[in-house]
C-alpha cells in the first residue's frame, strides 16, 4: 500500500472561468462565503473591512455607446504555483502559516499559525487576501448553519480562498473507506463551480487530461504552465506568479485587461 | 573581638531565617503548583448516562463498530446518534437505573443524549478516522485507550480556562506520558507520524537533528538517533481546517 502513495501523481488543482459566459450575478460570492463562514459586515460596501474569497469584478472597455462592452471576472485566490511552489504571499510569510501543497498545488492558509502580519497581503499581487479587523459577529442563531468543516476565523488573522480544502478532505475520506486513494472528478469541485448558474467554473486536476480543466487549459509546462488555450490567459501573467486559475475571453480587450500591457504590447501569447 | 563574634552570631541566624523561609515558600509553590493548581484548573463533570461499555460489548454482535462505524459518506460516528441506540433501546429492557434514565429521559422524548466527548478537539483540527482506521489500519487503544473495557463513565475533567477535555493534555500535569492514548496533543499526532514517517511522500514530517532531540519516552523504542519531531513545511494543511 505504501508504494501505491508513492508512485500517485502529484495532483494540481485548478479553475477555468468561462467570461464569455459568467452573467456577473454573484451566486459564486454567495456560495463560497456561506460555505467557508465568511463573517459578513453591517456595511458590507466598506471595502476595507468586508471580507470575500471570491470576488467578482466589473471591467470596462472604456468606450462610448456603440462599442461600449463590460465584462464581469470572478477573483478566487489564484493558488500560484511560482517557480516550485514560490508563490508570492508563501514566500514572505515569516510564520509558515501559508504555503504551498505540492500533493494538490493548493496554497494553504492556517489560522492558527497566523499573526497577522499581513505581510502576505502586501505581496498577494491579486488583492485575494483578507485581514479580519473584527471577531465574526454572527445574527443571533446563525452559528447553527456554520458550516462544522471550516474552522471560523477569529480577529487578527488573514483568510483567503481554500479551494475549498475540506471538500478535498471529506472526498478523501470517503474514497479512504471505499480503499480508494484517487478521486473521482466530481467528487472534490469548489462550492462556487457548483453554484455558478451560467457554467461558468470549471475546476479539476490541471494534471490528469482526463479532467475538463486540463482540456480546456492546455496547461504548457515547460512555459511555466501558460494555457495554449488562445482564448485562455491568466491574470498578471507575466509577473511569473504561474497561477492555476485560468479565463477564457472570446474578446481581445478583457485578455488584455488581464495584464498591464502597454499599447504597442501584444499579448503574451503572440509575444513568444 | 568579642563584639564581632557576637555580630557574626546574629547573622548567620538571620541567614538561617532565610534558607527557612525559602524552603517554605518553595514547599508552598510546590504543593500548590503541583497538587492545589490542577484541581481548581479542572472541574468535575458527569455523563449524562453511565455508559456500561463492558456490557455493551457483549451484547452487540461487531465489537466497537456496531456503534462507533463509518458512514457511506466516509465519516465516522464517533458518538452514536439516538437512532442507533433505538434499534435495541426503544423499550426499557432490564433494571438498571441508567438504562430507565435513559429510556424515560431521551428515547420518549426523542432527545439526543448530551455526551461529553473526551477526545474533542479544537475547530481548526481535521482529524480523518478513515485515514487511520481504514488506511493506516490503526487500533481505537492506540489513541483511546481501553475505553471499551470500561463498566461506568469515568469523570469528565473539563479545563476551566480552554474548555477542553483533560484527556488532551493527559492526566500528568506535567505533560509526561507512559502510553500512546495518555495523551491528545499535537505533539502526539506528529510522534507518531515522525516515528513511522507518514507523509504522501514520506518526509512530510522529519524529526530534529540529534541533540535536540528530548530523551525518548517509557514506551517508545530507540529507533535511531531522532526522537522529537517538527513538522516540514506544506504539511500544516494535512491536519488543520
Ligand atoms: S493569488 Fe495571492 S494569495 Fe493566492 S497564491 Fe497567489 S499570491 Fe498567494
Ligand atoms: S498575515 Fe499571517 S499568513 Fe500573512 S504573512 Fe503574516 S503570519 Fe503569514
Amino acid at each position: 500500500m505504501k508504494k501505491e502513495v508513492k508512485n500517485e501523481k502529484a495532483k494540481k488543482y485548478g479553475m477555468v472561468i468561462d467570461l464569455d459566459k459568467c452573467t456577473g450575478c454573484g451566486a459564486c460570492m454567495v456560495a463560497c462565503m456561506s460555505e467557508n463562514n465568511v463573517p459578513f459586515k453591517e456595511d458590507e460596501s466598506n471595502k476595507l473591512d468586508s471580507i470575500a474569497w471570491m470576488r467578482v469584478y466589473k471591467l470596462t472597455n472604456g468606450k462610448p455607446f456603440p462599442e461600449a462592452d463590460i465584462c464581469y471576472l470572478p477573483r478566487p485566490c489564484m493558488h500560484c504555483e511560482g517557480h516550485n511552489g514560490h508563490a508570492p504571499c508563501v514566500s514572505v510569510c515569516p510564520a509558515t502559516a501559508t504555503d504551498y501543497n505540492h500533493e494538490t498545488g493548493i496554497v494553504s492558509q492556517i489560522y492558527t499559525r497566523c499573526f497577522g502580519c499581513r505581510y502576505c497581503m502586501v505581496a498577494c499581487p491579486y488583492h485575494a487576501r483578507y485581514f479580519n479587523w473584527w471577531d465574526p459577529v454572527w445574527p443571533e442563531g446563525m452559528e447553527k448553519y456554520l458550516n462544522p468543516d471550516v474552522s471560523p476565523r477569529m480577529r487578527g488573522v488573514v483568510e483567503k480562498c481554500s479551494f475549498c480544502f475540506h471538500r478535498y478532505q471529506t472526498a478523501m475520506n470517503k474514497a479512504y473507506v471505499e480503499g480508494r486513494r484517487k478521486l473521482e472528478e466530481d467528487e472534490y469541485q469548489t462550492s462556487c463551480a457548483q453554484a455558478c448558474p451560467a457554467d461558468a467554473i470549471t475546476f479539476g486536476d490541471l494534471n490528469d487530461p482526463a479532467h475538463a480543466v486540463h482540456q480546456i487549459a492546455k496547461p504548457d509546462l515547460k512555459h511555466g504552465g501558460r494555457s495554449s488555450n488562445p482564448n485562455a490567459f491568466r491574470l498578471l501573467e507575466r509577473l511569473g506568479t504561474n497561477p492555476k486559475v485560468y479565463y477564457l475571453s472570446s474578446r481581445e480587450w478583457v485578455r488584455r485587461a488581464g495584464d498591464n500591457y502597454l499599447k504597442k504590447d501584444k499579448t503574451v501569447k503572440k509575444l513568444h | 573581638m568579642s563584639r564581632l563574634i557576637e555580630e557574626k552570631g546574629k547573622e548567620s541566624e538571620s541567614g538561617g531565617f532565610i534558607i527557612l523561609f525559602f524552603i517554605l515558600g518553595l514547599a508552598a509553590s510546590l504543593v500548590l503548583g503541583w497538587g492545589v493548581f490542577p484541581k481548581l484548573l479542572y472541574s468535575q463533570k458527569k455523563q449524562p448516562i453511565d455508559f456500561n461499555h463492558v456490557l455493551h460489548v457483549e451484547a452487540v454482535e461487531e465489537g466497537c463498530e456496531s456503534c462507533h462505524f463509518f458512514r457511506e459518506d466516509g465519516s465516522f460516528s464517533g458518538l452514536p446518534k439516538l437512532a442507533q441506540c433505538v434499534d435495541c433501546h426503544e423499550e426499557i429492557q432490564g433494571e438498571d437505573p441508567n438504562e430507565v434514565k435513559f429510556v424515560e429521559e431521551f428515547v420518549a422524548n426523542e432527545r439526543e443524549v448530551p455526551w461529553l466527548v473526551y477526545a474533542e478537539q479544537p475547530d481548526c483540527v481535521f482529524f480523518s478516522h478513515a485515514a487511520h482506521v481504514k488506511m493506516g489500519k490503526m487500533e481505537c487503544v492506540l489513541c483511546h485507550g481501553h475505553i471499551g473495557e470500561s463498566s461506568h463513565s469515568r469523570v469528565y475533567e473539563e479545563n476551566r480556562v480552554t474548555g477542553y477535555s483533560r484527556d488532551i493534555w493527559g492526566k500528568n500535569i506535567s505533560g509526561l506520558k507512559k502510553n500512546t492514548w495518555d495523551r491528545m496533543k499535537m505533539d502526539d499526532c506528529a510522534e507518531c507520524h515522525a516515528k513511522n514517517k507518514i507523509g504522501y511522500d514520506k518526509t512530510s514530517m522529519e524529526t530534529l537533528p540529534w541533540p535536540l532531540n528530548w530523551a525518548l519516552l517509557p514506551y517508545e523504542k530507540q529507533i535511531g538517533p531522532k526522537a522529537r519531531v517538527q513538522a516540514k513545511k506544506d504539511a500544516c494543511f494535512v491536519c488543520h481546517k
